[in-house]
């Protein structure tokens, strides 16, 4: 039944984004003067209102890079809250033009949707947090344990994986809301907590002392998070994928948004070409030539935009592991500018 | 023979039976197993209630910024302060707050001239309050008319709760006494579609009718028509509603005694004259009841739209206490929101008794 919804579902999705694909989004979002971005309905860090009401986060400030990119203006952005169920189907029924909401990259949705991952802001996987004092220091220690899970099938079916690989036993505690699970794990109901990482730091910062609980260093699956757009739109999939991409060159050309203006006298030929003061500048996307110059004065390289919302000035505390630069040691990699 | 001309002069009751020795034996103590109840449960009272007050008043902190005020061990109010206003109006402007506020003291006063007897002219009120109300709130929220247009996935909070429970009400009950008569005529179309009608919408979780609105519909439909999700919730809500008014609304045409409908035929009323002077006030009298159950329901149900990503009091509060810059916050959350929902519910209710009372003509025993 299921199956055949989807079909149902995708056909009419083919349907429908037939007559859409007829429109170049960045003609469309530049007639409505602003960026239509759809977030989730607050997560931590990534897209959450703060109690001013702004929306703030890593997801977040992909939209205000592609608004500043498209636009010349990171506020000019509409943020659209999505639950994770009619995410795809708002992108695909044009009510948004990109879908910036921690969703995971993987081969149905890319494939068979309609729709078109655009990279990766951020290297996600399910992790392990325990109490400090249980002094436990790898997952592989974790054998019997009491494990508090968010009620999702692929969490649990990791974990299940995880530890059948490794010979080892567990005794499932199984919640419904984030909300419930990091009680009983306070109370000690559980010894470990297992969800995404990045979901396991925002669960930390709610104890009373977040300092007693470790994530361990274990990853037991790959959820790559990215924004995503409408199949058949090249153009506008190149300024996403640019803007994205804007974020991670600066932070690799040392750029930022306090030095950029000073920077950019210098006659690094690698900066210059990244302000598009020589090379092809924005003439690809249809951008202005200093595209990536807004992108990165506006709302920041990836260092700063990572830092300020899940690094170390932000109180997630997240470190930057797998999500360091390249020539760091880390997996981000962006193509240069040239 | 001797014969006292005084009268008696009246004397106190014994100290037995009144004050409030009086009034606890009546009421409290009146028999062993009563006395046995009264006692654990003061006894429970003084177990449960202090530790209670002292979180929710005493341990609290309610003044501050943000989470540095919150030093004591009791409840961190400062949250529902320093939150409060998206809790009230979610993301709407701050310059354009007077508008909601302006759509609050509309909505009070014109509920206040529909609802309390002693206003005058109350039918011109509930003429207003089903037609001039729902334009200017619409042009008040929404703009137009030289006002900012303020796009509906701004909205949020109370107001948001508030709009899709008028909204919801004030369509539920004409189109649900609509149908209840349709499902009670004697015209086979009219009956069976009005059957159908709401057996279909009563026999579907109201959760699935706004999944269809938000995640099917926009699917349905070419990709130039593009029905606000606030829009296609609040039809979803309201035609639920209805189907569930239409019921409550047969329970009480069947209560009716066949007499009354005859008596309006035998004084040669059309059908709709008899409905509206005879049938109706009858009918809605003792329907009261079950149809303030139905808008208490209702204004309880709003807060399922979360599911479908919009923003009322709830899922406010639901995005506030992930914040991570709060500690944990989510008891605060729910029992301010709880709170909240509350104090309209039982406002409802105790208005729905008011009503009853004073429409009593002696029909109960």
């Amino acid at each position: 039944m299921k199956k055949l919804l989807q079909l149902a579902g995708a056909t009419l999705v083919l349907a429908a984004t037939a007559d859409l694909a007829q429109a170049a989004t960045l003609d469309t979002v530049k007639e409505r003067g602003y960026l239509q971005c759809g977030v989730s309905t607050g997560v931590p860090g990534f897209s959450n209102p703060d109690d001013k009401g702004n929306w703030t986060g890593i997801d977040v400030d992909v939209c205000r890079a592609m608004a500043a990119a498209a636009l010349g203006d990171a506020a000019k952005v509409k943020y659209v809250p999505l639950t994770a169920k009619e995410r795809f189907t708002a992108l695909q029924s044009g009510e948004i033009d990109v879908l910036s909401r921690n969703t995971t990259w993987t081969q149905t949705r890319d494939t068979s949707l309609g729709l078109n991952f655009v990279g990766v802001n951020y290297y996600d996987g399910q992790g392990f947090m325990v109490n400090k004092n249980l002094g436990v220091k790898s997952a592989l220690e974790l054998d019997g344990a009491t494990v508090c899970i968010q009620a999702g099938t692929t969490t649990e079916l990791n974990l299940a994986d995880y530890f059948r690989e490794n010979d080892m036993t567990f005794q499932p505690v199984v919640f419904d809301t984030s909300a419930q699970s990091i009680q009983s794990f306070e109370t000690g109901r559980c010894d470990v907590l297992t969800s995404d990482q990045s979901q396991l730091y925002a669960l930390r910062t709610k104890l009373a002392k977040p300092s007693d609980a470790v994530v361990l260093p274990e990853v037991i699956s790959k959820e790559p998070l990215g924004p995503v757009v409408r199949q058949g739109d090249d153009q506008w999939l190149n300024i996403a994928k640019w803007s994205l991409y804007a974020l991670i060159n600066a932070e690799e050309l040392g750029l930022n948004s306090s030095n950029i203006d000073s920077k950019a006298k210098s006659k690094d030929p690698a900066i210059s070409r990244f302000l598009g003061k020589t090379g092809t500048g924005g003439k690809g996307l249809a951008l202005p030539d200093d595209f990536a110059y807004q992108v990165i004065k506006q709302v920041g390289s990836y260092d700063e935009v990572f830092e300020r919302n899940i690094g170390s000035k932000s109180p997630l505390l997240i470190e930057r592991g797998i999500n360091a630069l390249w020539t760091d040691g880390g997996i981000v990699y962006a193509p240069p500018f040239r | 023979m001797i014969v006292n001309p005084e009268t008696i002069p009246s004397r106190p009751a014994p100290a037995s039976r009144r004050g409030i020795i009086g009034w606890l034996r009546a009421n409290l103590f009146s028999s062993p197993l009563n006395s046995l109840l009264s006692l654990s449960g003061l006894i429970f009272l003084a177990w449960a209630l202090p530790p209670v007050v002292q979180w929710v008043f005493l341990e609290a902190n309610f003044l501050g910024e943000n989470k540095d005020a919150c030093t004591s061990e009791g409840a961190c109010w400062v949250f529902v302060s320093a939150r409060f206003q998206q809790f009230l109006y979610g993301f709407y402007p701050d310059t354009e707050l007077w508008r909601v506020n302006l759509f609050f003291f509309e909505m009070a006063a014109v509920l206040t001239w529909v609802l309390w007897d002693k206003m005058p002219k109350r039918l011109w009120g509930g003429i207003w309050f089903l037609t001039g109300f729902p334009l200017t709130s619409f042009f008040l929220l929404y703009g137009g008319f030289g006002l900012e247009t303020v796009e509906t996935h701004k909205w949020g909070g109370l107001m948001l709760t508030l709009v899709l429970s008028l909204v919801g009400m004030v369509i539920a009950l004409p189109v649900g006494i609509l149908l209840a008569l349709g499902r009670r005529s004697d015209m086979p179309a009219i009956s069976s579609f009005c059957t159908v009608f709401i057996e279909l919408w009563r026999g579907v979780p109201l959760i699935t009718i706004l999944f269809m609105a938000s995640v099917m519909l926009p699917l349905f439909v070419p990709g130039d028509i593009e029905l606000d999700k606030l829009i296609r919730a609040m039809i979803g809500i309201s035609l639920f509603e209805a189907a569930l008014i239409a019921e409550v609304i047969r329970g009480g045409l069947q209560a009716m005694p066949k007499g009354q409908y005859e008596a309006a035929d035998a004084m040669g009323l059309t059908y709709w004259q008899g409905m509206r002077q005879i049938i109706m006030p009858q009918v809605l009298k003792i329907s009261i009841p079950g149809i303030v159950n139905t808008f208490v329901q209702l204004f309880k149900d709003t807060s399922l739209v979360l599911i479908i990503g919009l923003f009322d009091l709830l899922a406010v509060m639901q995005a506030g206490i992930a914040d991570v810059n709060w500690p944990n916050v989510a008891i605060e959350g729910f029992v301010f929101t709880g709170f909240v929902f509350w104090l309209f519910c039982f406002g409802i209710s105790r208005y729905s008794q008011l009503l009853e009372r004073k429409l009593d003509t002696g029909h109960k025993s």
